[in-house]
């Protein structure tokens, strides 16, 4: 396919995956369950359709490991709808994506310079190939307690002193919809002669809404690692890693072979190829009306008094660069309740599910496929919570930003000899596995950083708050592994 | 003409209805919405292809959720009605001289206008001067109320579909916050029989039970709705629908009425008792 050929109407995979099962090919290849006969239960479970589609590579249907006809195409399509020089399929969430991006620009002992709150999946890749991470402190809001985007001072800062780092990682935008200056940051980095990676795991509906924060690709990232499942409406575990001029695309594809599955889902692939025409057709349309109804909420949530729906108020020119507006990220603590207790009681006794809650905030997540009535229900509840539970917020920490310590790369930390020591009893040691609440599933600690005393009031606090915590080989966290 | 309107009762259980004409036709951003006449049953209101009402039956139905607290409560005046947008809840109520004010709440501005067409019979009093019509969400519409009504009536769909919302425990929440401190609010409840109805049924029941102080069920019996058996829900602030029900003065308005009895409203209250099962498990 010629790039002036590309036509945003095809959806390559989807199509070829029709066309395989009007052939009624005779399956003598894997899957075991061939089409689902082999598996009535499953098949009832997720329907015929579903499961008939569920097939191995094959010349008709292109391979993920080395794509030339179908999934190339479809990579293609994909990569001109994101306005992307190249665009990968992946099949193994946006950890692999965040995973090959970090993996394809650092080696064994090289710096990167990235915010500390990113996701779990982008320390966890610096485990895997041994980068040493420079942290650029995010500025607070202390009102929220929540961390924001990295300042331009900052990095700048962090540039100047570690002009061997290769790359910049930025979030755009955070799990709460706070975007830092990407274009700034990009033009510094190249400056510098490193690359500029983008973790936009919430910013597929960038590159598709009118009047959104600038897109990773369009600011002149590098990289972008790019959650289709998110706001993109494909499946579960879809996801894309764009790439821009400055990066090879056949060392990438070496590196996304290292670790992906030689058995790439086709249900996964197709939900891209159908979910990315959708956007590049009504992406516009889609995202108004997911901004239209997060506006909404906001109005409606702030009337109601006490708690404080956030939205581009909050633009400080820096910091908050911009703001995603279809993020309804509320912050409760003014009406007593930390926004953990928020999210169970709506789960609990309401019957919605939100996204997360932490110790200040809850957010919903908005997409695609909400209606008016579901989010009048949201709002209902989140009134009748506050004349029902809204107490004294004295008393109530608010989340702070702790700044970490990196004793040693999170890779020989994570490789060290180690004990199991009391939480209570660990400060001043060196962790040696991640600590955090998930979602948001940003570290509190991450591997070779000091055990502070803030750090486990922290801790205690939101395990007693009820936050879900993981990451660390004792699941209640009462013991803590820490370098001998 | 051999035409005929089935809707799924359960999975495996159908209700036929023989058509003589189809009068509407309409599809609003809420739902389908048509009126057919039947010989059996007269006209037929249908939403997304559930009866809402018959002109042979609705009598059973809008009696029964009016006449019980309006017969229980000595004062109503200001009452807030949701969904009901056929008239037939609106026609009761104009009954009562002491109700000063009937504020109509309904999403849908195509079924009023659907039923002021096709059913006037039913919709003739919404231009009463004490009818305030609303197009509005009901979630949206109430929790901006406090302390403002005796009564509240919720004449709503199933809850599968648009009507979802009214079968909450936020909108249960909301609703007697809007209600004054001896307010009442009553609302469809629903069909114990089914499976499918009856857990949800159920569920509702459980929410408004944690909600309102006193809270119990009654019935009557519907035709053209699932198994011909029907609950409504009574939730009070204050009064109880048997210990404070003052027949006298209901009998010294003399309303004459087609289902609605005195005795009725007593007897509507002692439910079977695999009902009452249903009803204790979720009270506990």
């Amino acid at each position: 396919m010629d790039r002036t050929d590309l036509d945003q109407t095809r959806a390559p995979i989807y199509e070829a995956l029709e066309k395989f099962r009007e052939m009624r090919v005779v399956p003598f290849d894997v899957p075991g369950h061939k089409h689902g006969k082999g598996n009535p239960e499953l098949t009832a479970f997720l329907g015929e359709k579903c499961v008939g589609v569920d097939v191995n590579s094959m010349k008709p249907l292109d391979n993920l490991c080395h794509p030339i006809s179908v999934i190339r195409e479809a990579e293609l399509l994909a990569a001109d709808a994101f306005g992307a020089k190249n665009a990968f399929l992946m099949v193994g969430g946006t950890t692999s994506s965040v995973q090959s991006m970090v993996l394809s620009c650092c080696k064994h002992g090289d710096k990167i310079i990235l915010p500390r709150n990113v996701h779990r999946s982008v320390i966890n890749s610096l485990v895997l190939c041994g980068a040493i991470p420079v942290y650029v402190n995010p500025e607070v809001d202390h009102r929220l307690g929540i961390s924001l985007g990295m300042s331009r001072d900052q990095v700048k800062k962090a540039i100047d002193a570690n002009p061997d780092a290769v790359a910049v990682l930025v979030n755009n935008p955070t799990y709460y919809g706070i975007c830092s200056d990407i274009r700034a940051i990009v033009k510094m980095a190249h400056d510098a002669g490193m690359l500029c990676l983008a973790d936009e795991a919430h910013g597929t509906h960038f590159y598709f809404g009118e009047n959104m924060p600038v897109s990773a690709m369009k600011a002149g990232a590098d990289m972008a690692a790019v959650s289709m499942h998110k706001s993109g409406g494909s499946l579960t575990q879809s996801s894309l890693l764009l790439v821009g001029e400055n990066v090879s695309e056949r060392h990438v594809r070496q590196i996304i072979n290292l670790t992906q599955t030689t058995s790439g889902s086709y249900l996964l692939m197709s939900s891209l190829d159908i979910s990315r025409r959708n956007l590049a057709l009504r992406g516009k349309e889609v995202f108004r009306k997911v901004v239209e109804m997060a506006e909404y909420a906001r109005e409606e949530i702030n009337a109601i008094g006490g708690y404080y729906a956030y939205g581009r108020e909050m633009i400080n020119g820096d910091s908050i660069f911009d703001f995603d507006p279809t993020k309804l990220s509320v912050h409760t603590r003014d009406i007593g309740l930390a926004g953990i207790e928020v999210y169970d009681i709506l789960r609990d006794e309401y019957d919605i599910q939100i996204e997360f809650g932490d110790i200040g905030n809850i957010l919903a997540y908005l997409s695609i496929g909400d209606r008016m009535q579901e989010l009048e229900r949201l709002v209902s509840a989140l009134a009748e919570i506050r004349r029902r539970y809204k107490k004294d917020p004295a008393g109530l920490l608010s989340q702070e930003y702790i700044d970490p310590e990196v004793v040693c790369s999170p890779q020989s930390a994570f490789y060290s000899a180690k004990k199991s020591v009391p939480l209570k009893d660990s400060i001043g040691q060196v962790c040696s596995e991640f600590v955090m609440c998930y979602p948001p599933g940003i570290p509190i600690l991450a591997p070779g950083e000091r055990i502070t005393a803030n750090i486990i009031e922290y801790i205690q606090y939101a395990k007693a708050k009820g936050c879900s915590m993981t990451g660390s080989e004792d699941p209640d966290i009462n013991n803590i592994n820490v370098l001998i | 003409m051999n035409l005929w309107f089935s809707e799924y009762h359960a999975p495996d259980v159908r209700h036929s209805l023989r058509v003589t004409r189809h009068l509407y036709s309409g599809k609003s951003d809420y739902q389908q919405i048509d009126i057919f006449d039947t010989p059996e049953f007269g006209k037929v209101l249908a939403l997304d292809g559930d009866v809402m009402l018959t002109e042979r039956d609705e009598f059973i139905y809008n009696e029964m959720i009016t006449h019980i607290p309006m017969s229980v409560h000595p004062n109503v005046q200001d009452v807030l009605v949701i969904g009901a947008g056929d008239g037939g809840v609106v026609k009761e109520l104009t009954r009562y001289e002491s109700v000063k004010r009937i504020d109509l709440v309904e999403m849908d501005p195509l079924v009023i206008e659907a039923c002021r067409t096709y059913l006037p019979e039913n919709a003739c009093k919404l231009d009463d001067t004490r009818v305030h019509i609303y197009f509005d969400n009901a979630l949206r519409f109430i929790r901006r109320s406090c302390d403002e009504y005796d009564l509240i009536i919720v004449d709503s769909n199933d809850p599968f579909g648009p009507s979802e919302g009214y079968f909450t425990r936020e909108f249960y929440g909301i609703c007697y916050n809007a209600l004054r401190s001896d307010g009442i609010m009553v609302n469809q409840q629903g069909s114990p029989f089914y499976k499918h109805d009856a857990e949800a049924m159920q569920r509702s029941h459980k929410r408004i039970v944690n909600t309102f102080p006193i809270s119990r069920v009654y019935q009557a019996h519907i035709p053209t709705y699932a198994a011909g058996y029907w609950l409504f829900g009574f939730a009070s602030k204050k009064y109880h629908p048997i210990d404070d029900f003052d027949e006298e003065r209901w009998k010294s308005l003399h309303l004459s009425t087609k289902y609605y009895t005195t005795k009725l409203h007593i007897g509507s209250f002692y439910l079977p008792a695999y009902l009452e099962k249903m009803l204790m498990e979720v009270e506990s």
